[in-house]
């Protein structure tokens, strides 16, 4: 039988991160292009595209994302092509991301005074331009701590891939563990590995959360 | 697409979805009663407890937080018993639950109750009430009913996170589904069946939390 | 023809009718005062003009622009008739210079160069020229009320309403922007202006109305209102504002 040093653990563990950093990018950033797309419909006037965004929203936000996961996988499958793990990982967590950075961007688009509204209205401004220029601008700011706490979110999910088969950092510590019986240290690196990534993120938005609330009392 | 949906197993197999419904609710009730507790006392501990308690549980808080409750799980069942603590699936699933929604819930109640107005403390104090003694009478109800949509958020959230229990064969509705799947082949149907039953938990749970809600707070809190 | 003509104007909110049959013509040039009690409906009156609220029956109309529930309609109306709000409803995200500048050129298509150039002139105007680059979060309560008249008055509308403009306003920012008002007024802007401030109203305004419950109750010039007061709610109103 092989020996492993700590070394040796932690150094596959490592290579395998890079996956896991890779997927929770491309989710974030594919879920946020999507997330503004329904926001888009959700903000509208249209009442079907709301009502839609709704529906997404409670079917995405009231499964579990393994689930999401397993009909991806399984799903794409029906289609008569062989699925990729990662293929279906990075759709599942698109569509997952989407739900949850929807409801967080309405929440702040919500949260303008409607005296904004009103005053834009009263200076001849149409719903696009109050939108691109009083509202969105305002909502923006608002937006960005919870953005950036809702990523660690995403990379934790990113961890839920492993079960359908995606080789990245909770899958590696797996195969690690049965080569090395060690399951105490392997999952014990395999968590900090984690938080090293999401501890910054969640940091970063308690930060600037917290400037945010300075800046609001001045006024 | 010509695939054809085919649910004639579940004439075989209802009872080890009932099984696995059964579980998960079980897993969710334990885990949310102990872990809110875990939560009221990290968040007494953060705000108003001694203050050498404050960073161990600062630690807790972040360590769980910034970390997946799959790997979560997985130090719980295969790593602790290499120190000698030997659990079964379900008391691991139900350990590692209470520890994760601990540190969430935490997080919440600590808000709760640093928005109480300084006034309700004074109020306690002036009739000669312990600083406990005050959290305990005064304080507690009002933060809970302050965050209660947010706590019961998150329980929602702890709720669907369970099913990956799975993961350690605790035999929960995920369990079951690939239970199903490995016996009939049918996996698209056999997820899609329990996707909708984690739904219609989920919104089930929503409802009762409102109620649970209403019965533990009847009147407006304090701001 | 008179510059703003309100006829038979009915508006209700669910089950409470508040405007019930308003008629008022203002002359172009004229500053009217609306007086009455919180509920009377002179708020949702002045907001009505500005097609901030729908009216149920009769019509509004500001130089020919009638007010129609569409995009095209009210913007055209918009562009006759501007608004300041109790609560300045500033843009925070931008400085006081770009809140003044921003609908002149999203709206109106002005190239930037001579936006800018109005909103140096119009901040001039209220006595804030050099608060320009100054953020709303950075004035007081009667620097901000100021930037928001200059805001108005860049889109050169035809009439001002003023929704209570000085209540939410410390005691002694109050007259820095009633003198705004005052040399408006002296100016020829057309006025119409919801307002606590009896003296005010008294010194500054060519008519005053008494608004109560939904209908307009009393109507003249302001020494026959206050001087001269004719029913008895409109007495009982004058003397609460004395007692105040």
């Amino acid at each position: 039988m092989m020996t492993f040093t700590l070394w040796d653990i932690l150094r596959n563990l490592l290579l395998a991160a890079r996956w896991t950093v890779l997927l929770s990018l491309v989710s974030f950033i594919g879920g946020g292009l999507l997330g503004m797309a329904l926001l888009y419909l959700r903000i509208g006037k249209a009442r079907a595209g709301q009502i839609f965004v709704q529906g997404y929203v409670e079917l995405f936000q009231g499964t579990p994302l393994l689930m999401q996961l397993f009909l991806a996988f399984f799903g794409l499958g029906l289609f008569g092509i062989d699925v990729p793990a990662w293929l279906a990982a990075g759709l599942a967590l698109i569509l997952w991301t989407a739900a949850f950075l929807v409801e967080i961007w309405r929440g702040c688009v919500e949260s303008v005074a409607r005296g904004q509204w009103e005053a834009s209205a009263s200076l001849g401004m149409g719903y696009v331009q109050q939108m691109r220029y009083v509202i969105l601008p305002q909502a923006v700011r608002v937006a960005v701590p919870p953005t950036v706490g809702f990523s660690v979110q995403v990379v934790k999910g990113t961890a839920l891939t492993s079960i359908i088969g995606f080789v990245e950092l909770s899958k590696a510590g797996t195969v690690v563990t049965n080569a090395t019986f060690e399951p105490f240290t392997v999952y014990g690196l395999v968590a900090l590995i984690y938080f090293a990534l999401c501890w910054p993120l969640s940091k970063s938005s308690q930060i600037l959360e917290r400037k945010l609330n300075v800046a609001h009392r001045n006024h | 697409m010509t695939y054809r949906f085919d649910y004639s197993w579940i004439a075989e197999y209802w009872p080890v979805i009932l099984k696995g419904l059964v579980t998960t609710v079980e897993l969710t009730l334990i885990g949310t009663l102990f872990g809110v507790a875990l939560g009221i006392a990290c968040a007494w501990t953060r705000s108003l407890g001694p203050r050498w308690l404050r960073p161990p549980v600062v630690a807790y808080v972040e360590l769980i937080r910034n970390t997946p409750f799959l790997i979560q799980l997985f130090f719980i069942f295969f790593g602790l018993p290499s120190l000698g603590v030997q659990m079964t699936e379900f008391q691991a699933a139900v350990l590692a639950m209470v520890i994760n929604l601990g540190a969430y819930s935490g997080e919440i109640i600590r808000a709760g109750i640093e928005a109480t107005p300084r006034g309700q403390f004074e109020a306690g104090a002036s009739l000669a009430m312990t600083r406990f003694e005050t959290f305990r009478h005064v304080v507690l109800i009002p933060a809970l009913q302050r965050i209660w949509p947010a706590l019961s958020s998150q329980i929602v959230i702890v709720m669907l996170g369970s099913s990956v229990v799975s993961q350690i064969a605790a035999e929960d509705i995920t369990f079951a589904a690939n239970f199903i799947q490995s016996r009939t082949f049918r996996a698209f149907e056999s997820y899609f069946l329990t996707t909708g039953l984690y739904l219609l938990l989920a919104l089930a749970l929503r409802q009762a939390l409102r109620g649970v809600g209403r019965m533990l707070f009847p009147r407006r809190a304090a701001r | 023809m008179s510059l703003i003509a309100i006829t038979e104007v009915k508006k209700r909110f669910g089950d409470v009718e508040v405007l019930k049959g308003i008629n008022l013509d203002v002359e172009r040039g004229e500053v009217v005062a609306i007086i009455g009690k919180s509920g009377s409906g002179k708020s949702t009156l002045l907001r009505c003009v500005n097609g901030l609220e729908m009216i149920d029956d009769g019509s509004i109309m500001v130089a020919g622009a009638q007010l129609i529930n569409d995009d095209l309609h009210l913007k055209a109306l918009r562009l006759k008739v501007g608004m300041i709000f109790q609560q300045f409803n500033l843009f925070p995200h931008l400085s006081a210079g770009r809140n003044v500048m921003l609908s002149q050129m999203v709206v109106k298509k002005t190239p930037a160069r001579e936006a800018e150039a109005m909103a140096r002139r119009m901040l001039e105007r209220v006595g804030l020229g050099h608060k320009f680059d100054a953020y709303p979060d950075q004035l007081s309560g009667g620097q901000q009320q100021r930037v928001a008249i200059a805001r108005a008055l860049s889109m050169q509308p035809m009439a001002l309403l003023c929704d209570e403009i000085t209540s939410a306003l410390d005691p002694e920012l109050v007259n820095e922007v009633l003198a705004v008002v005052k040399e408006l007024a002296a100016d020829g802007m057309t006025l119409m202006m919801v307002t606590h401030e009896m003296r005010f109203a008294r010194e500054v305004c060519d008519r005053v109305v008494f608004m109560h419950q939904g209908r307009v109750h009393e109507i003249g010039p302001p020494e026959e209102v206050f001087g001269n007061p004719r029913t008895p709610e409109l007495r009982q109103f004058l003397g609460a504002q004395l007692v105040v």
